[in-house]
């Protein structure tokens, strides 16, 4: 009658015949379903729940150089579908969060990547340089959705030239063979200038998307819900705004890689970000109502696409951007065979192109 | 080690104005201590709701003819409590547990006072049972709103030496609050440790009761989370560490038990410029 999950490490298998692996600029994973950022820790928590070396890789909480707070409570509201945080980078700081955090998921066998979080250039050049050598480094993720110090608080993803600054001193700094994906911030009018001003900086790739800012008000207290006043809107409420994202950004830059997440909540959801162009995908609070979520979303995006006849998960990636495959069959050779008398011949009908 | 369990309801039932559900959840029962709490999904697999509703755990029951059960006694709050309250035996549940740090028990048998305010006795009453078992005295003082918020005074007076009940309307025992009747009942019963769950306005003052006569004091306190696994930091609060520094701790894992003494109850929701890494008012991001 009742059914028990417990963690057993490995009873997800993909699906047999399926080759899930998938590329980021030059490193090749064993499949594209990821953690995301402030969603998953740094993996020791969720691996009471399956083998965080399953997924595709573990993103880390944005990690910044000094210990810090964040912010004070309330911190969280639940939205329709969706939730409003607050917590301002609360963390370790960088030294203890590579001698306890990065050295555990390394040891676990995770392919740990390490998200960066600053307030200056100079800060997310030094975080960059503190990860140079370390084992089982697999990519580093550049949190640019923070208030510039130096600039009024502008937020850096906001503004291409502050993102490209950020990027060029990552990617200066970069230890070879780490793809460095920057982060973007859907709260800006036009996406694909922030992506193309990253990639120009030398951004391997891009994760697509930030929360987006939102604010809740207590009807009780007559006050903002969260201390911090405004916070950043996650979950399934803004899937349709991610899926937009990912799609104006492959159209508009074809061959950079993306980390596409939003709201994914299922296999079929994370199906949406590849077709629209992800080459993989973080699975975020969703994990927080269901903590195996991630490798229960690779299970069933595996079975997806076996079910739709793929063969690899890359055949997949920006498929939406195709031309739609109409299954008629090809009509009468022109050399003359018979139609079969159950062969369809390609109809056509009055007004079309 | 919290399992993750699609459970499945045994039974629900009123109890005043509370009320109390038994899950089906194997595997989960032999690893719970009195204090920990669950985490249950709410709304069905496609709700809106998405974040995990916290419940202490207030009975278990490792085997049975249907397999090892849970209880846990909640009132209506909002629309996922108002979902949960709707459940009928063998509707589908799906719940993580147990999570959270349980009360320490002490290694003598000594005297213990439990203060359970609302259904914060839920967790307080298989707790006083371990105590028994160990050969504590225990007393009870219990507190709510009124009458119908009570939660287990017949199983208190069965367990424990002493029950004193107090309720803000007068409805039952003491009219007030269960700060009045403590310190004298402290004082009377010669208590060397003080437990209590409850609002956090109440887990302060039995904090500080406690604390002014230097009596060890554990409390489980009530912060939102979105996660009660440890990974979104929704749930901190001030918390003073064993090196006198204050840092803000998740209470899903590090909690929901601390010692009463190192609550920085006055500064929970706001941030005091002397906790570890204090971010000033300019700070952001999330
Ligand atoms: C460790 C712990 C143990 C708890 N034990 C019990 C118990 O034994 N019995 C009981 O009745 N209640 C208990 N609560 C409170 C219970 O979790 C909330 O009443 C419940 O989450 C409200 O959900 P809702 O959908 O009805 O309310 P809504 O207000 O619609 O909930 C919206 C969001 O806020 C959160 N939230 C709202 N109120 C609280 C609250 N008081 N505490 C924490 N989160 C809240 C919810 O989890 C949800 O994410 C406990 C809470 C915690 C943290
Ligand atoms: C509680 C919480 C904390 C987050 N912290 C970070 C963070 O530290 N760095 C970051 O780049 N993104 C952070 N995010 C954003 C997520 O990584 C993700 O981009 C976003 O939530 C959208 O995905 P989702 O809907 O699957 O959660 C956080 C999100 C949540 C809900
Ligand atoms: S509720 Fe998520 S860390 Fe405690």
């Amino acid at each position: 009658m009742s059914e028990l999950t417990l963690r057993p490490a490995g009873d997800i298998t993909p699906m047999p015949g399926i080759d899930m692996t998938t590329r980021l600029a030059s490193v090749t994973f064993p499949n594209p379903v990821f953690t995301a950022s402030g969603c998953a820790a740094a993996g020791q928590e969720l691996d009471q729940f399956f083998d965080v070396a399953e997924l595709g890789g573990i993103v880390t909480k944005s990690i910044m150089m000094a210990p810090r707070s964040g912010r004070a409570t309330p911190r969280m509201a639940e939205t329709p579908s969706g939730m409003l945080n607050s917590i301002g980078l609360q963390g370790p700081g960088i030294d203890a969060f590579l001698d306890k955090d990065l050295s555990w998921l390394s040891h676990r066998g995770a392919r740990a990547v390490v998200s960066i979080a600053g307030g200056t250039v100079d800060d997310y050049a030094k975080l960059t340089a503190k990860l140079r050598g370390r084992p089982g480094l697999a990519m580093i993720e550049v949190n640019i959705s923070c208030p510039n110090v130096e600039d009024r608080g502008q937020v850096f993803a906001c503004d291409p030239h502050a993102s490209a600054a950020v990027i060029q001193a990552v990617k200066r700094a970069a230890p070879t063979g780490v793809p460095v994906f920057a982060k973007l911030s859907p709260d800006v009018t036009d996406i694909v200038s922030i992506a193309q001003a990253c990639v120009g900086a030398g951004a391997d790739g891009l994760s697509l998307i930030n929360t987006l800012l939102g604010m809740v008000i207590d009807t009780d207290t007559l006050r903002p819900a969260l201390a911090g006043v405004t916070g950043g809107l996650s979950g399934p409420a803004i899937r349709p705004v991610a899926v937009r994202c990912v799609w104006q950004v492959r159209q508009a830059l074809p061959d950079v890689p993306i980390l596409g997440m939003g709201g994914i909540r299922t296999g079929l959801d994370a199906l949406e970000f590849v077709l629209a162009g992800a080459n993989a995908v973080s699975v975020g609070t969703t994990v927080f109502g269901d903590p195996r979520a991630p490798v229960r979303v690779l299970d069933e995006l595996a079975r997806a696409l076996a079910d739709r006849g793929f063969e690899r998960f890359e055949d997949a990636i920006g498929l939406a951007h195709k031309p739609p495959v109409i299954h008629v069959p090809e009509g009468p050779d022109p050399v003359g065979d018979e139609p079969t008398p159950n062969e369809h011949r390609p109809v056509s009908f009055e007004g079309e192109a | 080690m919290p399992v993750q369990v699609q459970g499945e309801v045994l039974s629900i039932r009123k109890v005043g104005a509370y009320n109390a559900m038994t899950v089906v959840a194997p595997g989960m029962a032999e690893l719970t201590r009195p204090g920990h709490f669950v985490a249950v999904q709410v709304g069905g697999p496609e709700s809106s709701m998405l974040l995990r509703r916290a419940f202490a755990i207030y009975d278990v029951k490792e085997r049975g003819v249907y397999g090892g059960t849970v209880e846990f006694i909640f009132a209506v709050h909002g629309k996922g409590t108002a979902w949960l309250a709707a459940r009928r035996p063998q509707d589908k549940l799906d719940l993580v547990g147990p999570l959270g740090k349980p009360f320490r028990l002490p290694a003598q048998p000594v005297t213990a006072t439990l203060v359970g305010g609302g259904y914060g006795s839920a967790p307080l009453l298989p707790l006083a049972t371990a105590l028994r078992e160990r050969g504590c005295r225990v007393d009870f003082v219990l507190g709510a709103g009124s009458a119908d918020r009570l939660f287990g005074q017949l199983d208190a007076k069965r367990i424990a030496s002493s029950i004193e009940v107090t309720t803000d309307d007068g409805s039952l025992g003491h009219r007030g609050r269960v700060s009045d009747v403590l310190p004298q009942l402290l004082d009377r019963t010669g208590a060397e440790v003080v437990y209590a769950c409850g609002p956090m306005a109440m887990l302060k003052a039995v904090s500080e009761q406690a604390a002014a006569r230097d009596l060890p004091c554990q409390v489980a306190v009530e912060e939102s989370m979105a996660c009660g696994i440890g990974v979104c930091m929704t749930c901190v609060l001030p918390v003073v560490g064993d090196d006198g520094l204050t840092r803000l701790v998740r209470s899903c894992v590090e909690g929901p038990v601390f010692l009463g003494d190192r609550v920085r109850w006055n500064d929970i929701g706001s941030l005091p410029p002397d906790v570890v890494g204090s971010l000033n008012a300019a700070g952001g991001g999330h």
